[in-house]
């Protein structure tokens, strides 16, 4: 006989070992979270998810008490939410939550909260931050008064990422998330990954390159491969009138599951540098001068078939992108083998 | 159990390492073999710092223990390989003295090594290019393989040996055939059978059989004449390749030249056309990751000006020499070309690449992929084939006159020889210039300070590049990149090669250090 508890009012299965916040998303019944970060230890930070258990005098954190046997929790009551609601008032009074000028605006998980339990004025005065915004870096922005100690940040940097740049510091109302001895990221263990930005479940922690380029809504998310290293990474590009603002992960998705690296999710823009190359060349009185394709597509082929008729298919050689798609590698071996004749086609594939 | 061998992880391929460090956390063990003192060694629970090029003698070392304290898998060896009796009697050469001496790395070290990575199965081998970019590179991918073998750690799921590949598609650029000797998927030019299939597919007569010259060869050829026409496709060899002064010169002895780029390199200013191409993000196709995933990259933006996609440029290059090809998009030429050509790749239609993509081998459209291959120690080619290697030293040993050990790679914040990097936001800011990194020994013999900067002299060239002095690195050893065009290692690598696979030694060379005065 599986093992059961009672979730509103339901005698429901459970596995062992399951927090009440697994048991119940499984069962399909919500719980609002904020700190939880999955796979990651929980710490119960923020109190969101908070639930009533008959026999404990108080609320409990969904996401880091585990379900036993014969438990009775109730998830949906009139207690549960009047505390949710305090939680959120309490939070947006922590700090600036002003969401018109928050780049998170929309994509906010306080903001949806304050929505959802239909907060309309704040009902604590916001306390100061002792903070002031951190932005000497070039890709991260930490603006510490929109920060409400989740901690999930620190979590994605220890637990996920492992990179151990970040975690809690100081005490009661001084409390920051810090580096080692709590110097700016570009003075810390940092190695921008960018993970806790992509964490970060209000507007404490963003990407600069992408301030005031697009509201979440007004990006179509496009799913794609990054164009470094060979891991084969997913990102979602948001892109906004044909062109890239911001770089996150695909959750869930493999190989990363969710992570990035620097140039992964910091190094896209280098496509629309002015330096591109947009027209052909041909080299003349030592230098280069502007051709049409159609010139420069003729001038390759007759000097091809020239050298392939005097010296023979053998003395052209060429050699492939490892950067570029299959399909481009596909097509230059065919041109060489096919059209030139000849098996002189390598790429860098040892070094 | 991981055992990571000539891998700069954090550094080089970040996610990978990631994940690495997730399992440690979590209970696995880590044995790092590496000269340098490298981020994944602060997880490792054996960090053996063993000399620039001393990996075979060192991996024999490890196998002699297996072998004379019967650590080895002796029912796997038997039943799936084959080859073992020679690979005894040359690992027997290796006693952990003698391993240790050329290594230097102590024989009990050896011992520890061998005894731990036998006490945990099975245990995940990985390497990257301290490997591979060696005149013996190819002996030091068979060690790793005789290593695994032995311990029966090939074909299962976390065991093998896996290369982790530097590049975002350099696995499928191999996979496509855009090697010498090889068609898309590995089917040999010198197979008549697979030289009929593709000349009935591309409607020609008679496909060359002769497997071409290798990049190394390509370029010396343009000196002797053996090659009169270069075409060079997304790739700055003037940066890139060993000995840059001798790469520069062949290159301007090119009697023509195309570059097919998305940027100005310095490669493109010994073109006689250039080529302008779309680029990442800017068209469609597919990519194939170190684990053999294909899988999709999508486009969002328009290119430049006239810049166009890249297998356009080779289309309407074949049809200005008489031949007409009917694939009109990436989809097409995957569909209708690749997947019908390469039996690895029959399965991966491009309906069928959303979400994660598919691992090959895929035989066919229902099969799901596979994720790691020689299931349960079934090689694909039948037995496992353990092969006996001897150490060799590198082409190139410190002596009097150049008495350190160059060794290169890549750094976390830049990519190559920054054509993309270079020009992304911030990225510069974080690295902005080159380092050639040293010991404290070695730094105070020589009265450098930290960020001094100092010449780095090898028989090839020189460059002037401030000292990075970290605990990092072991005496007797420089540590450099290829990012920076000033002080690129690649003014001072020696192009000696891998008889093989051409690689070049890239790993070891012998230089000096002088203080600019």
């Amino acid at each position: 006989m599986a093992d059961t508890f009672r979730l509103n009012g339901k005698d429901v299965e459970f596995k062992p070992g399951q927090t009440i916040l697994e048991a119940a998303r499984e069962r399909g019944v919500e719980i609002p979270t904020l700190c939880h970060l999955k796979k990651a230890t929980p710490t119960g930070a923020c109190r969101i998810c908070l639930v009533e258990v008959t026999g404990s005098r108080n609320l409990v954190s969904s996401c880091s008490t585990p379900v036993v046997e014969g438990m009775v929790v109730l998830t949906d009551t009139e207690r549960v939410h009047r505390t949710r609601k305090m939680i959120v008032e309490l939070m947006l009074g922590s700090g600036r939550h002003d969401c018109m000028v928050c780049e998170a605006n929309g994509n906010c998980r306080l903001q949806d909260l304050a929505y959802r339990y239909g907060i309309a004025e704040p009902r604590f005065q916001p306390a100061e931050t002792p903070y002031p915004v951190e932005d000497e870096n070039p890709f991260i922005v930490r603006d510490f008064s929109r920060c409400v100690l989740c901690g999930r940040c620190v979590q994605a940097c220890n637990e996920v990422v492992v990179n151990r740049a970040i975690s809690q510091g100081y005490r009661g109302s001084k409390s920051k998330i810090v580096t080692g001895g709590d110097e700016p990221y570009h003075r810390s263990e940092c190695v921008f990954c960018g993970q806790c930005v992509e964490v970060c479940p209000v507007g404490a922690l963003t990407e600069k390159k992408a301030r005031g380029k697009a509201r979440d809504w007004e990006t179509e998310k496009v799913r794609t491969t990054c164009p470094y290293c060979g891991v084969g990474c997913q990102l979602r590009l948001h892109v906004k009138d044909g062109k890239i603002v911001k770089v996150t992960a695909v959750e869930e998705a493999e190989p990363n599951k969710g992570r990035l690296c620097v140039k992964g999710r910091f190094g896209y823009d280098f496509i629309y540098s002015e330096d591109r190359l947009k027209t052909p060349l041909i080299r003349e009185n030592g230098g280069f001068r502007e051709a049409s394709w159609e010139e420069a597509l003729d001038l390759v082929a007759s000097r091809f078939r020239e050298i392939i008729a005097r010296y023979g298919p053998d003395a052209v050689a060429g050699v492939s992108c490892a950067r570029s798609f299959n399909e481009d590698s596909y097509q230059m071996q065919k041109l060489f083998r096919a059209v030139i004749g000849t098996n002189n086609i390598d790429h860098c594939a040892r070094t | 159990m991981f055992f990571v061998i000539g891998s700069n992880m954090t550094e080089a391929h970040p996610v990978a390492a990631t994940f690495v460090k997730d399992a440690v956390l979590r209970g696995a063990r880590l044995i790092l073999v590496d000269p340098r003192r490298t981020g994944l060694a602060d997880f490792a629970d054996l960090h053996v710092p063993i000399r620039v090029g001393s990996d075979v003698a060192f991996l024999n070392g490890v196998m002699n223990v297996l072998v004379t304290e019967n650590l080895y898998d002796r029912a796997y060896v038997e039943s799936c390989t084959v080859g073992f009796e020679e690979l005894k009697n040359k690992v027997l050469e290796y006693p952990p003295e003698r391993a240790a001496e050329i290594s230097g790395v102590d024989a009990g070290t050896i011992r520890a090594v061998a005894r731990r990575v036998a006490s945990v199965k099975p245990a995940m081998l990985m390497y990257t290019l301290g490997i591979t970019e060696h005149i013996c590179g190819v002996n030091n991918v068979l060690s790793c393989a005789n290593l695994q073998m032995l311990l029966g750690n090939v074909g299962f799921e976390c065991g093998g040996v896996n290369p982790l590949r530097g590049q975002n598609n350099v696995q499928g650029a191999c996979d496509m055939g855009a090697l010498p000797n090889v068609f898309p998927g590995y089917q040999r030019v010198d197979n008549p059978q697979a030289r009929a299939r593709f000349e009935a597919a591309w409607g020609v007569e008679k496909l060359p059989e002769k497997p071409g010259l290798m990049i190394p060869g390509m370029i010396d050829g343009l000196v002797s004449g053996k090659v009169r026409a270069f075409y060079v496709f997304g790739e700055n060899l003037a940066n890139t390749e060993p000995d840059i002064r001798h790469v520069e010169h062949c290159l301007a002895s090119a009697e023509f030249l195309v570059c097919q780029d998305i940027f100005p390199t310095e490669t493109t200013r010994f073109a006689h056309v250039i080529l302008p191409a779309a680029a990442w993000s800017e068209n469609e196709g597919t990519f194939t990751s170190s684990e053999r995933r294909v899988n999709r990259a999508r486009s969002v933006s328009v290119p430049p000006g006239q810049a166009r996609p890249n297998w356009w440029i080779f289309k309407e290059i074949a049809k200005r020499m008489g031949h007409s090809w009917e694939s009109n998009s990436a989809r097409e030429i995957w569909d209708n070309e690749v997947s019908r050509l390469a039996p690895s790749f029959a399965g991966i239609r491009y309906a069928r690449l959303r979400g994660d993509g598919l691992q090959w081998p895929v035989p066919d459209e229902k099969h799901r992929g596979t994720s790691y291959l020689h299931k349960d120690g079934c090689f694909t080619c039948g037995l496992g084939v353990l092969k006996p290697v001897d150490w060799i030293p590198p082409a190139e040993v410190p002596d009097e006159e150049y008495p350190l050990v160059l060794s290169t790679g890549r750094r976390l914040y830049h990519y190559h020889t920054r054509t993309q990097t270079g020009r992304s936001e911030g990225l510069n800011d974080l690295l902005s210039e080159e380092t050639a990194d040293i010991s404290r020994a070695d730094a105070e013999a020589l009265g450098v300070a930290h960020g001094e900067r100092i010449r780095v002299r090898s028989r090839r060239g020189e460059v002037v590049v401030r000292a990075n002095v970290t605990p990092r690195v072991p005496p007797g050893l420089v540590w450099m990149a290829f990012h920076f065009r000033e002080a690129c290692a690649n003014w001072l690598t020696n192009p000696a090669y891998d008889p093989l696979t051409q690689t070049a030694e890239y790993k070891a060379c012998a230089v000096r250090i002088e203080r600019v005065t």
